[in-house]
């Protein structure tokens, strides 16, 4: 007999659009775009067939900017216009940088945008996120990165033939604050729309073990061009949980070249080399390096602009010894991420290897022998995040299958407060699940004092200096009370995509101040709307159609989202509040047929407002329902 | 953050919908927890209104704070005897018993002194034990005998035993470099 089809509640019985989405993968190397296509993950090559698109930018002086493969051919020829490896200067400033004398760029430290208020004082101000000077005038990494997610987002709309809902871009595990919302900030300045930030070894996880049906405990290892993560997480039945995470966003097979490069200066007595020559030796240190996966030796041959040849012979052992430390420190992290997860080397069924670093035979030689087992290397490790990424993506789109899964993710580290003694005080420990928020409470230090200055650091470390700043703000508008008496209540949320969120609240008034907190190292709005405006022009992009195609589809995707819930859950709503809310969509649906970008934003406002109860009794029942037992279709597997 | 309009009124054990006792089943626990994330995480919503979200956000947020404390034997025994009016005065009564105190000592210097991994490996596996004494110590006391004052007292001592932990936990990564 037929079993009788009952979906599952939640789920549209009426067959809908397939929503376009896609997986971004923006790595230090390399990048790429993927999307699900009846029903199955794929990697969206370019015109000639290539997946992968080199995540270098060049800036020429006629306003040109090349992206990929043929800004790469430049690279030795113009190195101070052509950025590689960008990704390493998402979210940082000067001083972070370590290795700055052996880059060939010119980097010009731009002020801090995290205090509003030290601006107005003048002195004083932090640095902020480095910026890159070139032909065109300086660039910050948000808008060089911007450049590639632009060329990935334009693939995928040609590939695919319509307007994308959104995208989940893959950012290192172990990035932090800063360096997530500048990613966030660059997808947005490439005209994406994010769904999620994404954690790249999570994303592994997830086209790993749905392929797979993998259950058990796993650790993924993703040694990148540029970071290095380590994952552990426990996958089952439907759920991906990340237990624990750590990692180094400094580290990855870039310091492997700068190995081979420091080598080849010592061997051939070379110091302050031009940044042509550097990047033609770093050139040949790379293509080093992976002759080396599968040669016991290789010789590196190359003229200096000087006229001086170079030619040695570096063997695998002179090169997995320079680079033995490099390899140690992923291990150390790698134990320090079971400790976390209270969890032996034994209880670890499989290891995923991700990055094109985790090529070299001395990595999976140590990783094998590590956990006692060989990793599973059954998938390509160039493009398993970007699979992954889409298929989440897919998912967050409201492409459900009914096989859906529950993906738990964590905060990589400590967020903190700066107590007396310039010492850290731990509000959210690094492994929380997110979403995730923590509440404390304050007071006055002294009599009749009406501000006080929060300071938000991210890491493990005891001393606020060893820890990175990531916001100071200044509460203001305290009523004036004895020293100890005003109680100030500061929320930290930490979303879903790892972004920290900050309000404040006088519990004696109930006055409530929400503060944007701006990273240190982050970008203000003037910069974005400047860049914004810049892009626009750029590419001939009229700013105002623009700004309506994106109103009207946020519409759209509004009234459907609208519309499935009031046939699902129409019940929930008395007459009256049926109408109010039909009322707004109808008005809504009448300011579409306009072309005007504002008052749909105003529309959109009012439809958002007046479904929040109704949104609210959604969210209730389904509570409800998670705790009610198991509904009919569950019962027929 | 308790948000406006969060009408999650229930305690963390209505919500997960387990009986209000220190014994949690902790399979049904964790069960219940992935049932209720897989309704209000904010993946579920990430296609809907700004308002879902921001819902799905607080929901989950709740949810996650509501797991994490009834996990961890420490938080739980503290949050039941809030439930119950018992502050566990952990900041303010550093009234401990003279031979505890003094093990406390021992121990911290142990600690400080472990110079290799199969020390810290030795000095958790007994703090692991003790700790186990001391939360079997105050099921009895909550469930059973319902002696909160008592219970509190045993709550101070595991706050002890938990930044214990948290100092070797720190000692392994001090040493393995």
């Amino acid at each position: 007999m037929a079993l009788l089809q009952i979906s599952e509640p939640g789920l549209s019985t009426a067959p809908h659009q397939h929503r376009l989405a896609i997986g971004i993968d923006l790595g230090t190397t390399n990048s790429l775009v993927a999307t699900v296509r009846n029903g199955i993950s794929v990697v969206l090559n370019d015109d000639n067939g290539r997946a992968m698109l080199p995540s270098v930018v060049r800036y020429a002086a006629d306003g040109d900017v090349t992206v990929g493969e043929s800004a790469q051919a430049a690279q030795s020829e113009d190195p101070v216009n052509t950025i590689v490896s960008v990704k390493r200067f998402m979210g940082r400033g000067l001083k972070d940088i370590g290795e700055i004398s052996r880059l060939p760029y010119r980097f010009v430290e731009s002020l801090s945008t995290g205090s509003g208020q030290a601006a107005s004082t003048g002195s004083g101000q932090a640095p902020g996120m480095l910026q890159l000077r070139t032909v065109v005038g300086a660039k910050s990494p948000v808008e060089v990165s911007a450049e590639i997610l632009r060329v990935l987002r334009e693939r995928a709309e040609a590939s695919l033939g319509g307007e994308l809902v959104g995208a989940v871009i893959t950012v290192p595990a172990y990035f932090d604050d800063a360096q997530r919302q500048a990613t966030k900030d660059a997808a947005k300045l490439a005209g994406l729309n994010v769904l999620r930030l994404l954690n790249e070894p999570t994303a592994a996880a997830i086209a790993y073990g749905l392929d797979n049906a993998a259950e058990g405990v796993y650790a993924v290892y993703d040694l990148g061009g540029g970071t290095f993560d380590i994952s552990i997480l426990r996958l089952s039945r439907g759920v991906f949980e990340v237990l624990a995470a750590n990692g180094d966003s400094a580290l990855g097979g870039d310091d492997f070249d700068q190995r081979i490069h420091c080598w080849l200066l010592e061997k051939n007595n070379l110091s302050a080399l031009s940044p042509q020559d550097t990047r033609l030796l770093l050139t040949h240190a790379r293509t080093a390096k992976e002759q080396l996966t599968d040669h016991a030796e290789t010789r590196i041959t190359a003229v200096l602009s000087s006229g001086e040849l170079i030619d040695n012979v570096l063997t695998r052992e002179a090169f997995q010894s320079m680079s033995q430390n490099l390899v140690q420190r992923t291990l150390q992290l790698l134990r320090r991420a079971l400790r976390d997860a209270k969890l032996g080397v034994n209880e670890v069924k499989g290891v995923v290897m991700v990055g094109g670093a985790t090529r070299m035979p001395q990595v999976q030689h140590a990783v094998g022998e590590f956990f006692g087992q060989m990793p599973l290397t059954n998938l390509d490790p160039d493009k398993v995040v970007a699979l992954g990424a889409a298929i989440q993506a897919n998912l967050l789109a409201g492409n459900r299958s009914g096989d859906d899964w529950l993906l738990l993710d964590v905060i990589p580290l400590s967020l903190g407060i700066e107590t007396m003694g310039g010492l850290t005080e731990k509000i959210i420990p690094r492994n929380s699940t997110i979403p995730t928020a923590r509440a404390q409470e304050f007071t006055t230090f002294k009599d009749g004092q009406t501000a006080m200055s929060i300071h938000v650091v991210q890491g493990e470390r005891e001393l606020i200096s060893d820890c990175r700043s990531l916001a100071k703000f200044e509460l203001r508008g305290i009523p004036s009370m004895v020293a100890g008496a005003a109680r100030i209540r500061v929320t930290f949320q930490v979303d879903a995509d790892g972004l920290l969120n900050v309000a404040a609240r006088e519990m004696g008034s109930g006055a409530e101040s929400h503060i944007a907190v701006k990273p240190s190292y982050g970008l203000s709005d003037a910069e974005i709307t400047r860049m914004l405006q810049e892009s626009a022009q750029h590419a001939q992009d009229d700013m105002l159609a623009r700004a309506l195609r994106e109103q009207q589809t946020e519409a759209k995707q509004l009234l459907e989202a609208v519309g499935h819930a009031l046939a699902q859950d129409g019940a929930l709503l008395n007459e009256t509040e049926r109408n109010a809310i039909q009322s707004r969509i109808d008005s809504l649906n009448g300011l579409l047929q306009q072309a005007d970008h504002q008052s749909i934003k105003r529309g959109i406002e009012a439809l958002n407002i007046a479904t929040t109860e109704f949104a609210q009794r959604r969210m209730d029942m389904s509570v409800k329902r998670a705790l009610a037992g198991h509904n009919i279709s569950e019962l027929e597997s | 953050m308790q948000p406006a309009g969060f009408n999650f009124q229930q305690n963390h054990f209505q919500l997960f919908g387990l009986p209000q006792s220190y014994a949690v089943d902790a399979t049904q626990l964790d069960q219940h927890y992935r049932a209720l994330q897989a309704q209000v995480h904010p993946d579920k919503s990430a296609h809907l209104s700004e308002t879902e979200q921001r819902l799905a956000m607080q929901h989950s947020t709740q949810v996650n704070e509501a797991y994490q404390t009834l996990r961890n034997p420490l938080k739980r025994a503290r949050y039941l005897l809030s439930l119950q009016g018992v502050d566990t005065q952990e900041e303010t009564n550093t009234a401990m018993p003279v031979d505890f105190l003094m093990e406390q000592m021992e121990w911290r210097e142990a600690v400080a002194e472990a110079s290799d991994v199969s020390v810290l490996d030795e000095l958790e596996a007994r703090l692991h034990r003790e700790t186990r004494a001391l939360e079997n110590e105050l099921a009895g006391k909550i469930d059973a005998e319902k002696n909160y004052a008592d219970a509190a007292g045993l709550v101070r001592k595991l706050r002890f035993m938990e930044k214990l932990a948290e100092e070797i936990h720190a000692a392994y990564d001090e040493i393995d470099i």
